[in-house]
């Protein structure tokens, strides 16, 4: 159902903005009806055990529409048993990452391993207009795998997506030293990949 | 009051007169004055980082967007609201309310006194460890950072680490001197066995008498040991504790390394497991975002739903039960913060991160539809001070808790986790609007119990706050939750003005909360006046520790 995240999360903007709205509504309704003298009929009658069972269907069934819909959910999960079209191993210390310049073709599954010598890092990929296409945490001494199916190309950037002190920073102009500019080069023309 | 000049009013209040006040009285009130002076000082913080996050057009001087001072300002902000303002706030309150709903005085005055200097102090130690020393390994305390000698000075770190400390030797005393109230056979407890009081306090009578009632039988317990309230206070407090227990160790971790290093012998930090231990603080560190902070929340609703209709509660035993099933979920749940550590086995992932976590949205959904439905029997109601709060209160977690449900899958925590959607959507919203709205509610209802009917200096002063603070905070938790979800980071630094459309609009929304915080705080100040402000700080003339019913 959706292709990559910024689908994702244009469906979950409007969808959770509808779900704000109406609920600061019926909060509102319902004190505004608190205060009224004269008897107020119900517009729709929900039984206890009703609302009982939506809340349980909304918890449970959310992960079920996600499963279903969000193609990555399934793909992380049974990553350890999908061959991957590219392996990528990238190795961080010191806030400094050690990676090659990664490239892949549209369609294609990456595989980013990604290991930290000392702290708690973040990896993620980010489009450039500053939407994410994922994330993960990179804990440190231990092996981190994301398996990602790039249904989109461009060139993306690479940002640690967890804190880990200061000296990430400059200190002086504040700019991110662990930005990766086009990090990840995906292409959409499989002619010229197929030369690389 | 009409013929007093604004001098007059500063300094004299209206009616307030502190030396007629009890022990109990003056030692709520105390906690309540540092509790607000705590949460001016956070509500700046708050704004201090919107305003560096819209990036050239900040009109703050450099220094502020330096890493190393504007992340010291992000590791104090949760320590200094969480603990300097909410915990104390809720504590002094529960520490008034137990004596008041048991009727049985407070096990200790003495105690209750420290609790709120070892807060205060703590908090204070904690601040100027980041003010200072800039040491600034946020709340999250993820391992090794907090002993990265080579980002941060080991003085910084002792003093954090003692801050943190006392803030949970204080919340330590304060579960000491509930459960030693709630427990002492005397008063209306005097022929109970504390057998009786046990099964009262997680509510296992409750869930009795459900089922006892399913299978036609009388009822378990006709008359509760202790009442509802008192019951979400008690099993409230079981993960306060645990909580303090889980940041002592993590403490007491950060001080063994940092001696480590101050004598020399600097021990490898990856004898520490990273992610066994972010899973050992997620575990107590969650039990106060999904266990106290909405055990405590759905017994303030409870209690401020029959104290503002004056009926009882809807559905109480379903209440009562809702509270021991609460036990176990908040204990289950903190996976839902490692969704996004791949070295995290997938199984936790799914039933604690995703199935567990969901039942939160029972849980809460269930308070809120008690506390409505009892509101709603006792119709028609004025629209008052206090049930506009705790109505505030309700929005707040109806629009708080799907929020962070929805970030709690596998799927939507790849795009979401550490974003700006979680840090304001979620739990901004829940603890600005939801929970200090709830709190708002409660002050206005305790507000003639704690000062002996002192009168409000103005109620459009009142009501200008309300509007202004509610409308601000869904407005701030909206607009910065919506550069989460065009990418914006929680724990980044962002210096080019990236996300200025969102961060301008969220500190229009931030400033009217701070306002709201000037507003109300006049309000105070000119109702107790200067002398009774001191006055609360003298010792009392009577040592009366609890408030009867009337």
């Amino acid at each position: 159902m959706f292709a990559t995240s910024l689908e994702l999360l244009r469906f979950h903007w409007v969808a959770y903005t509808i779900y704000a709205l109406m609920i600061v509504s019926v909060i509102a309704w319902f004190g505004w009806n608190l205060t009224r003298r004269e008897k107020v009929r119900s517009i729709i009658r929900i039984p206890f055990y009703g609302y009982m069972a939506f809340l349980v269907m909304a918890g449970v069934g959310h992960h079920i529409f996600t499963y279903n819909a969000i193609p990555w959910v399934e793909e992380d999960i049974k990553r350890h048993e999908i061959k991957p079209d590219r392996n990528y191993l990238i190795e961080v210390a010191d806030h400094k990452w050690k990676m090659p310049q990664m490239r892949a073709k549209k369609g294609e599954k990456v595989m980013f391993d990604v290991r930290s010598k000392d702290l708690t890092y973040g990896f993620g990929l980010f489009r450039k207009d500053g939407t994410m296409v994922f994330q993960m945490q990179v804990v440190p001494k231990h092996k981190n795998t994301l398996l990602w199916t790039f249904r989109e190309c461009g060139n993306f950037d690479i940002i640690s997506t967890e804190y880990s002190g200061p000296a990430q920073y400059d200190h002086e102009t504040g700019k991110d030293l662990m930005f990766v500019k086009d990090g990840m080069v995906v292409d959409c023309n499989e002619k010229i990949a197929m030369k690389e | 009051m009409e013929n007093k000049s604004f001098k007059e009013l500063l300094i004299n209040g209206t009616d307030f007169d502190a030396e007629s006040l009890t022990a109990l009285q003056k030692i709520t009130l105390r906690a309540v004055v540092m509790s607000f002076v705590f949460f001016g000082l956070v509500a700046l913080e708050g704004m201090i980082m919107r305003l560096v996050e819209t990036g050239p057009s900040s009109p703050l001087p450099k220094m502020f967007s330096h890493p190393d001072h504007f992340f010291s300002i992000m590791t104090v902000h949760p320590i200094v609201g969480i603990f300097g303002s909410t915990y104390q706030l809720v504590f002094a309150a529960f520490m008034f309310l137990v004596p008041y709903l048991t009727k049985k005085p407070l096990y200790s005055l003495k105690l209750a006194n420290f609790v709120w200097l070892s807060i205060t102090i703590g908090t204070a130690l904690a601040w100027l460890a980041g003010f200072i020393w800039h040491y600034a390994p946020l709340y999250t305390l993820y391992w090794p950072l907090p002993a990265d000698m080579k980002q941060f000075s080991l003085i910084g770190g002792f003093v954090f680490v003692i801050g943190v400390a006392l803030i949970m030797i204080g919340t330590l005393g304060f579960i000491y001197n509930i459960y030693a109230t709630i427990f002492a056979r005397t008063g209306v407890h005097k022929d109970k066995t504390m057998k009786e009081l046990l099964i009262s306090g997680f509510g296992i009578d409750g869930l009795f008498n459900l089922v006892y009632k399913l299978l036609g039988k009388p009822p378990y317990s006709k008359e509760p040991a202790l009442s509802l309230p008192v019951v979400a206070i008690f099993r409230g407090t079981v993960d306060t504790f645990l909580d303090a227990i889980v940041i002592l160790a993590a403490g007491i971790l950060v001080l063994v390394y940092l001696v480590s290093y101050a004598t020399g012998f600097s021990w490898d930090v990856h004898t520490i497991d990273s992610l066994l231990y972010k899973n050992f603080f997620w575990w107590g560190l969650d039990l106060v975002a999904d266990g106290l902070v909405l055990i405590y929340v759905a017994g303030s609703w409870y209690l401020l739903a029959t104290i503002i209709t004056g009926k009882k509660l809807f559905m109480e035993n379903v209440a009562r039960a809702a509270l021991l099933l609460e036990l176990f979920v908040s204990w289950m749940v903190w996976s839902h913060h490692l969704l996004a550590d791949q070295p995290q086995p997938e199984m936790m992932k799914l039933i604690s991160g995703e199935m567990v976590t969901a039942f939160e949205l029972l849980t809460q959904g269930l308070a809120l539809f008690i506390t409505l439905v009892t509101l709603w029997k006792a119709r028609p109601l004025k629209f008052t001070p206090p049930l506009a709060y705790l109505l505030g209160g309700l929005v707040g977690f109806g629009l708080a808790v799907p929020a962070g449900i929805i970030q709690a899958d596998m799927g939507m925590n790849r795009v979401l986790h550490n974003t700006q959607w979680i840090s304001f959507a979620h739990f901004h919203m829940a603890l600005i609007v939801g929970l200090y709205m709830t709190l708002y509610s409660a002050l206005y209802v305790l507000w003639p119990l704690v000062t002996n009917n002192t009168k409000l200096f103005s109620t459009k002063l009142t009501w200008a706050h309300y509007w202004l603070y509610l409308i601000g905070g869904i407005g701030m938790g909206a607009f910065a939750g919506m550069a989460g979800l065009d990418g914006m980071l929680r724990r980044h630094l962002y210096v080019n003005g990236e996300f200025n459309t969102w961060m301008i609009l969220a500190a229009i929304f931030g400033s009217m909360v701070l306002i709201a915080w000037f507003i109300f705080l006049a309000n105070i100040v000119l109702s107790v006046g200067l002398k009774g402000l001191v006055g609360i700080f003298k010792p009392a003339n009577n040592s009366i520790d609890y408030v009867e019913v009337k």
